[in-house]
Formats: C-alpha cells, structure tokens, sequence
C-alpha cells in the first residue's frame, strides 16, 4: 500500500480526536454525577479538563488543516477529515455544556434542595449514551450506529420542551423556588445541546462513510410527520 | 580522502585532460595535413598555369604551347548537370520512399540492399555498363551516357543519406502534422522532408563532390573531345578526363595544364558546394512554404 | 461551436494486445472531459481513436463507433477529414522546427491550400489571441521559428496551432506534464476560456489538473473505463472502490 505516511498520519488524527471525545464524555459524565450526588470536588475537575479539552481542539484543527494543504486528499480520506474537523468543534461544545452543567451544580448547592418536576437523571441519561454512541459510530467507522442515533434526538427534545414548561410553570407559581427551577431548567437546556452534539457528530459520521449528507433531513421529515398528525387530530380528512 | 591524495588525484586528472586534447589535436592536423598539403602542392604547381587562356581556349596540338581546359571546363559542367538531374531525384526519392513508405517491407529491404551494392561497383565498371546500355544503343559515345554513368553513381549516396536523414526527423513532428489533418504525402514533403532538408542537401553535396572527379565512367561514355562541344549526342570533355591525359602524355606544357587543371577541379567544387550552401540556408530559415 | 462525443462499444488492439475493452461513454459538448488512470491504462490510446491518429500505428485495429456530432468517424468519413474537426495537442510541445511562429499557426490552413494572405493574417491574429499568447510573440511573427520560445509558450503555440483550423472538438494528451507550475496555470486558464467554443478532452495524470478544469472525469483501468462521472462527485465520492483506491493513492 502507497502513502504510508498518509495513513499514518490519518490514524493519528484519529487517535487524537479519541483522546478528546474520551474528555468530553467523561466531563458531561462528572458533570451529571455532580448533579447527582451534589459534590463540588467533581465540578473542579470539570473546571480543570476544560483546559485540556480546548488545547486538543486547536491541535486536532491544526493537524487536520496541515493534512488538507500538504496531501490533497481526496474522497472518503477528505471526508474523514472534514468530519474530524467538524466532530472536533461539537465535543468541544460538549465540553463546554459540561462545565456549564456543573457551574448550575455549583450554584444550586448554595440553594435548598427542592422537589422538581423535572427527570433530570433520565434526561442526562439518554443525552449521555447519545454521546457514547456516536462516539462509538465514530470509532467503528459504522454509519447504522450512527443513525440509530439520530432518532433518539426526538425524545430528549420532547423532555426538554416538557421540562420547560414544567419549570416555567413553576417559577410563575411558587416564586420561592424560582432560582432553583431556573438552574434546573438550565440544565436541561444544556443536556438538549449535548443531545444535539451527540446528533452531529452522527450525521458527520454518516457523510464521512457513506458521503451523504443527511443534516437538516430529519426536521424536514419531522415537519411532514407533524402536518399529518395535526390533520388527523383536526378531523379532517388527512390529504393524500 | 586526504589533502595531499585529493591533490595528487587533481593534478593527475589535468594531466590525463591535457594529454588527450594533445593527442585530439593531433589527430586532427594529421587529418587535415594530406588536405592543406595537397591543396598548397597544387597552388604551387598549378598556379602559375592560370591564365585568361586556360579559362577561354581549347587544347592546342600536341607539342604546341598555350592553350586551355575551357571545353574540359564547361564539358564537366554539363556531365554534372546531366548527372545530377538523373542521381538527385531518384536518389532523394529512393530515400523517400526508404524512410517514409516502405518502412519494414520486403521490397524496401531489397532497395536498399541495391543500393549499397551500386555503391560498391567499381566505377570503370560502371562506365562498361553504361557503355553497352546506351552508347552501343545510340551508336555515339556522348555526354549524354557520361552524364548517366555519373548520376548513377550518385543514386546510392544521397538515396542512403536522405533515408538517414528523414529517419532522424523526430515522430513528433510527424504527428503533430498528421494530427492538423495533413494527409500523409504532404506532411511527408512538406514537413517531414523540409526538416531534413540541410542533411540531404549535404547528402547530395557528397554524391556530387565525389562524381565530379571521377575519371573512369566517363572514358568509354563521354570519350572525350578536344574540341569544345555543348552537344548531348556527342562525345564531350571533362576535367578528370583531360587532367588524366594531359597527365599522361609526354609534353611538359600539357603536364603544366594537368596541374592548373587539378586545382580548377577541386576550386571549382569547393566552390559549387559552398553556393548550394550558402543559398539554400537562407532560404530554409526563412522558411516560406 | 464544440459537438458532443458519443463512443459506443470501442475496443481498440495493437496487434494481439487489446488495449480498450467495451468502451461506451457520451463527452459532453462545450464542456471539458478528464481522463485518470494509471499508466497503461489505455486513455491516451483511447484519445487517439477520437481522431483517429491510432491508425498511424499499421498493427492497430479498433472496433466499435465513435461519434462526434451527427458524423460515425469511422464509417462516414475519412482520417484526414476528421483531424481537421478534431485537433490534437501533444504532451510534448512539437511546433514545426523550420517554420515562423506565423507559419506554425498558419501550417494547418496552408498545407491543406489556403493560400489567402489576409485571411490568415486574422486567423493567425485570432488564433494566437485564442491560446494567450499574442501579446508576447506579435512583433516577432514572422521572424522568430517556432523552436525559439520558452516550453510554455511552444505549447501555447500548439495550442493556437490546433484553433487555426477551427475544429470542433480539441484532445489535449498531458498538455501540460512538461511545463512548469506557472505556465500549467496558464495552460489550465486558457482551457476553461476554450470551454465555451470547443469540446475539450484532457488526458492527464495530475487529478488536481483534472479537478481543477474539468466538469467531468473518467477513471480508466486496464483498457476499461470503471466509472464517469461529474468531477467533484469523483473526486468527493465516487461510487467505484478501485476508483477511490486510485484517486487516493492507495494504488499498489
């Protein structure tokens, strides 16, 4: 095989962007933690990885345009790295709803702990395994993965819109607890972005391996899915 | 390597260096020596010979003085005008035909394996057989049958350089002939032949410097005349031919017009190649088609 | 104006060697086609029996139909009508060695009987305007060969050369392998200029050349064509995993 150098190179980059996504998703991991058990010793090392995080993202960006000027990559290898470049802007977002996620931590702690009618555990949940297995879709270069991913998309959304009522409702009505719902509200906030991330990094993974671009499709079929249903439920007869 | 080898193995190599340009140079001279000597010979023996009258009269009788080559003179140049309109084209188009359209067949192979024995025939032998060809036919000797006898001596010389010549054409230039939709013939004598011009006009140069001083063709063909004749029919003079006579007979006047004469001959073809030269350079880098 | 290219089921020998198996491919008109491959991979032989120059080689055969336009070149018409439809520029720069820039331009129209003096004057004027290199060779027409200029601008020469005969569709075989990056721009920009007149097809084995210029591409291998395509669809994704392999050098 020809272009040794090149792979090497590749797998390198790949490497480096796994050294960063494990940073990311150990961050959103401690960051739920935190919520979870209300420890501040683990927002600080949130705070701490955040570092670490943005250093890899230059690097992995330098690296990746080095190898767009110096070996003209074509097909899949130019996808691969365009999609690394991509991959590399999302985890670093995910780094930073982490430790958005724990600076709510750290707030709440000053507050009372307060019954909300919020499933934030089930939230981080769900957007927490989105990221793992986008990563892993990544890692296995497998784009059935990834696209399995995509759909869990619809559910942490509809629990995000739901937590924002709720809370909402609840800053109107028992103003006492009003910060408190705002941070958890803020919370939920950034576990949808993670979400979103997560849902990225998938549809990257898709064009890399299978050079299509599927962005944007879902809202379009969503969009199709809702007009029909609204249809239904206004009684008219659904036009075919 | 130390100092001292590096300058050992330095001087060693300017040594070698020096020592073969000498040994270059000397190979030259003793190359060009026999010509400069033999040119510097015939100046020195024949020059005093030139007059107006060896330009402008015929032989006297033998034993009487005076006189001159003007029919041997103008006799050549008829033989050689014969000669070559008889060798040039079928030689140049024999090489055509060699180089451009008979490349690989059996027939070219046989052509051109001709043509080299042609050259080979020792050249009295050809004067025999153009004796019987066409003086027996015509019943005269003539300038005529000299003229051919040269010119088919000439044949395989330009026929074998223009093959040469065209063959060192590059295929390039061919192609990019053929690809603007010249068909083949043209882009045969119009480019192809049109490059190779200056090494086949060379080729004839040859040919025609090497006829002009042969002696033997021409003494069962063209005879000789001691009178001056611009006749093809008839028997004609020529240079080489009245040098090997007047060389030959016993009168000291004739030895001097012998000599005089050996100089003209080689002046004059000096001087026709360096014409042919001189005009169709001027007219290649122009390049008007 | 440039005509399209339709070529159904060539093949193409030399001798017993089968270079081009079952070639079928439509060339766009008014468009630039490239053609990748690895060496011996049978494009430039493929680009000769567009015009026709692979029958100068006596133990070539081809098989097949070439169409260019409404015109079977093989069966309607003869060689030397259709080079004059279908210029050819070489990968080495080949101007007449013995002829005025003037009349390297003009030698196309004047060996096939042109003779009118003013006529050719604008077609050379035209001609060299065409290929870019007017401004640096108009005062020296007549008086300079062919042979004297720069490898570049020989090329460029060639170039006009081919336009002076007003073909339809111009074949380019690794026009610029010989030059310089600076006169291979040159060469690149005037192709995309040339687009709007003429079809051109561009052999080359430089696949940034062939994104840069072409709109599409054909990945020869082994005398088969394995795929055609629009070029940045080639060169993003191509469908064909030997094409991919080629074009990211993964080619043993």
């Amino acid at each position: 095989m020809t272009r040794i150098r090149f792979q090497q190179s590749l797998d390198e980059l790949k490497e480096n962007l796994l050294v960063m996504a494990g940073l990311a998703e150990q961050a959103i991991q401690r960051a739920i933690e935190a919520y979870r058990v209300r420890d501040l010793s683990i927002c600080d090392l949130v705070s701490r990885s955040e570092n670490a995080i943005n250093r890899l993202e230059r690097d992995i960006d330098q690296a990746a345009l080095d190898l767009l000027a110096m070996e003209q990559p074509m097909a899949i290898d130019l996808r691969f790295i365009l999609s690394v470049i991509k991959i590399n802007a999302d985890l670093e977002r995910v780094g930073d709803a982490a430790k958005s996620i724990s600076d709510r931590v750290r707030s709440m702690e000053q507050m009372g702990t307060v019954e909300l009618p919020v499933d934030i555990p089930r939230m981080a949940t769900l957007s927490s395994e989105m990221v793992r297995k986008s990563l892993q879709s990544f890692i296995e270069a497998d784009a059935e993965i990834a696209r399995s991913v995509l759909t869990m998309d619809d559910a942490v959304d509809a629990m995000n819109r739901a937590a924002y009522k709720a809370l909402t409702k609840v800053m109107e009505e028992q103003s006492h607890i009003a910060p408190q719902a705002l941070n958890a509200l803020m919370i939920s906030r950034a576990l949808e972005r993670v979400a979103d991330h997560a849902t990225n990094i998938a549809e990257d993974v898709i064009f890399w391996v299978q050079g299509a671009d599927v962005r944007h499709a879902k809202s379009v079929a969503k969009q199709a899915k809702a007009q029909a249903a609204a249809a239904a439920a206004a009684g008219n007869t659904p036009t075919p | 390597m130390s100092a001292e080898t590096f300058k050992f193995r330095t001087r060693m190599r300017t040594l070698t260096d020096s020592a073969v340009t000498a040994l270059s140079i000397l190979a030259t001279v003793l190359v060009v020596a026999p010509l400069v000597a033999i040119f510097a010979y015939l100046v020195f023996k024949g020059a005093s010979s030139l007059n107006l009258d060896f330009f402008t009269k015929i032989p006297k009788p033998e034993g009487e003085s005076g006189g001159g080559m003007a029919n041997a003179i103008v006799g050549s140049g008829i033989l050689l005008g014969v000669a070559s309109l008889l060798g040039v084209p079928i030689g140049i188009g024999g090489g055509i035909f060699l180089a451009e359209f008979g490349r690989g067949t059996k027939f070219a192979n046989a052509v051109r394996f001709t043509a080299d024995v042609l050259n080979g025939v020792p050249s009295i032998v050809m004067g025999l057989a153009v004796y019987s060809l066409v003086v027996v036919q015509q019943k005269t000797f003539s300038a005529f049958a000299g003229g051919v006898a040269l010119g088919i001596m000439m044949i395989p010389t330009v026929c074998r350089t223009t093959e040469e010549m065209l063959l060192m054409v590059p295929h390039a230039v061919r192609e990019a002939a053929l690809g603007l939709g010249v068909p083949n013939w043209r882009s045969v004598l119009s480019i192809t032949v049109k490059t190779a011009s200056p090494g086949i006009i060379t080729g004839c140069m040859l040919a025609f410097a090497r006829v002009a001083g042969e002696t033997a063709p021409l003494l069962f063909t063209a005879l000789g005349n001691s009178f001056m004749s611009t006749s093809l029919n008839h028997p004609i003079e020529a240079l080489p031919l009245q040098i090997y006579i007047f060389a030959n007979s016993p009168y000291d006047d004739q030895h001097r017009l012998a000599w005089a004469g050996s100089l003209v001959l080689i002046v004059l073809i000096v001087l026709a190649v360096s014409l042919v030269r001189y005009v169709t350079s001027r007219g290649v880098l122009k390049g008007a088609s | 104006m440039g005509v399209g290219i339709e070529v159904k089921n060539l093949n193409a020998w030399y001798g017993t060697n089968h270079t081009l198996q079952d070639i079928n491919l439509n060339i766009p008109a008014n468009h630039a086609t490239a053609l990748i491959g690895p060496s011996g991979c049978g494009k430039s032989t493929f680009v000769r029996c567009l015009n026709r120059m692979h029958e100068t080689n006596p133990i070539a055969r081809v098989t097949g139909s070439v169409r260019i336009g409404d015109i079977d070149i093989y069966a309607d018409a003869k060689p030397v009508q259709i080079r004059r439809r279908v210029g050819m520029v070489f990968q080495r720069p080949n101007p007449f060695p013995t002829m005025s820039i003037y009349d390297n331009v003009a030698s196309g129209l004047k060996l096939n009987g042109y003779s009118n003096r003013r006529v050719l004057d604008e077609i050379v004027e035209k001609s060299l305007k065409n290929s870019a290199l007017w401004d640096e060779v108009k005062d020296d027409l007549r008086k300079k060969s062919g042979a004297s200029l720069s490898g570049g601008q020989q090329q460029r020469l060639c170039i006009a050369r081919a336009l002076a005969v007003d073909p339809e569709v111009l074949l380019m075989d690794e026009p610029a392998s010989a030059l310089d990056p600076v006169s291979t721009s040159k060469i690149e920009d005037l192709i995309f200029q040339l687009k709007s007149q003429y079809t051109i097809v561009i052999v080359t084995h430089n696949m940034q050349q062939a994104a840069r210029v072409a709109e599409k591409t054909g990945f020869f291998l082994n005398g088969r064509m394995v795929e055609f395509d629009a070029t940045h669809k080639i060169f993003t994704n191509p469908s064909d995993k030997r094409t991919e392999d080629y074009i990211t050098g993964r080619f043993g």
